[in-house]
């Protein structure tokens, strides 16, 4: 069935909550309303007021409370609104939901699915726009999945509903209604932990996620216009990083360019580039270059495109690598 | 059973209002000199064109998302009229009426609606913070703001705008609780416009007013019409004057209505009926009420109604337009903004962003 990003978020919590009972939704104006990018629409009128529940306007209630469904048999799947508002959960999220396993030792566990809008790009206002991965791959105990098309977002919500663990599901603000495709219906699952190859190619590898997948496709289809064939990798899941495929890639190709929206320094780039300088290191024929946002607060909209890496910016980078 | 004796109870207070929807006035009427009175209702009117502007800008793609604040002139106008020019404001994002009478300029406040940076650089002796846009997550600047202010011994009070949902986020209860223990001169108002996005205050707390939830941190907790533009302001002048004497904080919880959307992205017909809306209106708008009450005081007329409409619609189309033409910063003065000292590394950056874009200009 064709369907967009919001389309595949839907479809994925409808037959994860007809097939099990336990899976709840929970967050901002996520029921009534069917929240404010309508990916919950429909669910509550569906499933009822006690699986589909508007909560106080409150983060860390929501995540904290989550947490404590979590913990006694319940699979909450919760609702920040923009991922810039999600900094006032982070004493739940990173105190609690990502150690009561270890704490315990085992005894607990909490099978939470954290969905948020993240990124920049649509002429949101500030705290609308952020791109804040890595503050959540620092986390132990964490899985941080970015799907970027409709049947990985599909496969990888179903997957982190049933995964054992807190998994926090970045969902691009500018991937949401970008594009559709045919999305296999009823039961289908993507792994966490595996990447994708968006675009076979042979010359360097571009490593992305996200919106950033779509910028750095873009950019490859001018570099093939000028003889040069990239493969683009989409990362899909950045914790647990599926680090053979990235290996593999660069093994073949001795160049990597890595393009990332987030702020430039500790950005998940960064640990590529350490994985790609420990493992692989006498492979690569260029030093691998990073292309990032700026360490400078996400600009409010009239600036944006000059924050945000564009194909121009991963064509210059590119070059750089294949003319080293 | 636990003996009742046992158990702790709420004295409940009553609504305090003035003006009634038709313009009478009850015996708390401050009678307030006749151009200040003049000056309030003009601010309300140009508050809601800023607003209805707004909202055409942004239909036609000339501005982002923006968040109307019609139905909040009362309490807005009301409350920023009490207000010493040495007091400060720490506003929430719907708070252009109140930001303007303090003195934030329309035109800046347009741009920064406009994704341009530099509306946010209010211009020094305005005494007012950029709006937070986090719900209630400016609540504890307030508490500390005004902490200073009492160590400093200042004669100045922070108020601080809120809304309901607010209520429901821990900055509230610890800005709350920091306000009272330190007794800094803060006063909290609470503009409980029925909705947080789709959800009503309702089923946003159990409790019977917001005002209450001031009880609980040692602090006066007031209940008032806030669409009464008079009461509002005389409510607040009291906390302030409580304030600056040392008396601590207070908190005013306002109940409005909001007329419009959340935001230019919401659909508030998805959760609530456009006849009850248009109901609320007709027998609960501000900006009427305060009209009517000029009228029974024999201050205003069908045309000064015209006049007025007419110079602020030219007020605010002349901000939408500089704010139109006013240039975003360059990326470099956003560089230069992130410490008083660029670090080498924001240099090198800057340099490379120079290098990919031919010169960092737009």
């Amino acid at each position: 069935m064709m369907m967009n990003n919001v389309q595949a978020i839907n479809d994925a919590l409808t037959y994860e909550m007809g097939r099990d009972p336990s899976v709840m939704v929970l967050g901002e104006d996520v029921g009534n309303e069917g929240g404010v990018f309508r990916a919950t629409a429909g669910l509550q009128q569906k499933y009822g007021k006690d699986r589909v529940v508007d909560t106080p306007l409150s983060e860390n209630g929501i995540v904290g409370s989550a947490v404590g469904l979590a913990l006694n048999g319940m699979k909450p799947v919760a609702e920040i609104q923009f991922s810039g508002f999600v900094y006032a959960a982070y004493d739940q999220l990173i105190s609690h939901a990502s150690r009561m396993r270890q704490r315990s030792m085992g005894r607990l566990h909490v099978p939470l699915v954290l969905r948020m809008p993240y990124g920049g790009g649509v002429r949101a206002l500030e705290h609308h726009d952020e791109s804040d991965e890595t503050i959540f791959t620092q986390i132990p105990g964490l899985k941080v999945v970015t799907p970027c098309t409709p049947s990985d977002i599909k496969g990888l919500l179903i997957s982190a509903i049933r995964d054992p663990d807190p998994v926090i599901f970045l969902e691009h603000i500018k991937l949401y209604r970008a594009f559709r495709e045919d999305v296999p219906e009823g039961e289908f699952t993507v792994p966490i932990g595996k990447a994708r190859i968006a675009l076979p190619g042979k010359d360097l590898t571009i490593l992305a996620w996200g919106a950033m997948v779509n910028v750095s496709l873009e950019a490859a289809k001018q570099l093939q216009k000028e003889g040069i064939n990239p493969e683009v990798i989409d990362l899909r899941t950045l914790k647990p990083l599926d680090k053979a495929a990235v290996l593999d890639s660069v093994k073949r190709t001795g160049r990597m360019v890595i393009v990332q929206e987030a702020h430039r320094i500790s950005g998940f780039g960064s640990d590529l580039s350490a994985i790609i300088a420990e493992d692989a290191l006498l492979y690569l024929k260029a030093p691998v270059i990073r292309v990032t946002g700026y360490d400078i607060r996400f600009p409010l909209y009239r600036l944006e495109d000059q924050y945000l890496p564009d194909p121009r910016r991963v064509i210059v980078a590119a070059k750089e690598v294949m003319n080293y | 059973m636990i003996d009742d004796k046992y158990l702790f109870k709420l004295i409940k207070g009553e609504t305090f209002n003035i003006v009634d929807q038709d313009g009478t006035a009850n015996e708390l009427d401050p009678h307030l000199p006749e151009d200040m009175l003049l000056k309030m209702y003009r601010m309300m009117v140009q508050a809601r064109a800023f607003d209805d502007k707004a909202l055409k800008l942004q239909r036609t793609g000339r501005m982002g998302t923006y968040p109307p604040l019609s139905g909040q002139e009362g309490v807005q106008i009301g409350s920023a009229f009490a207000l010493a020019p040495e007091d400060w404001m720490v506003p929430s994002y719907r708070e252009a009426g109140a930001m303007m009478v303090k003195g934030v300029p329309m035109k800046l406040q347009y741009m920064m609606w406009m994704g341009n940076d530099r509306g946010n650089h209010i211009p020094d002796g305005v005494n007012c913070m950029p709006v937070s846009i986090p719900v209630g997550s400016q609540m504890l600047h307030a508490a500390g703001f005004a902490w200073a202010a009492k160590i400093k011994k200042e004669n100045c009070a922070v108020i601080c705008y809120f809304g309901d949902g607010a209520t429901s986020r821990g900055d509230f209860h610890e800005s709350m609780n920091f306000a009272s223990v330190f007794q800094v001169p803060a006063v909290y108002v609470c503009s409980n416009n029925g909705f947080a996005i789709s959800m009503p205050v309702t089923k946003q707390t159990r409790s019977e007013t917001l005002a209450q939830k001031a009880i609980a941190y040692g602090m006066p907790g007031y209940r008032l019409d806030g669409m009464d533009a008079l009461a509002t302001y005389v409510l607040v002048k009291d906390a302030l004057e409580r304030a600056k004497k040392g008396g601590g904080p207070t908190m005013i919880e306002a109940v409005c209505y909001r007329f419009g959307p959340h935001t230019t992205a919401d659909n508030p017909d998805l959760y609530r009926q456009k006849s009850e809306v248009e109901q609320i209106i007709r027998k609960t708008d501000p900006v009427a009420r305060f009209r009517n009450y000029l009228v029974k005081k024999e201050l205003w007329d069908d045309s000064k109604e015209k006049a007025l409409l007419e110079e602020v619609d030219g007020l605010v189309d002349a901000a939408a337009k500089e704010a139109e033409q006013a240039p975003p910063p360059t990326m470099e003065d956003l560089f230069k903004n992130v410490f008083a000292q660029m670090p080498g590394y924001l240099e090198d950056e800057l340099d490379y962003f120079k290098k990919v874009s031919g010169g960092g200009q737009q």
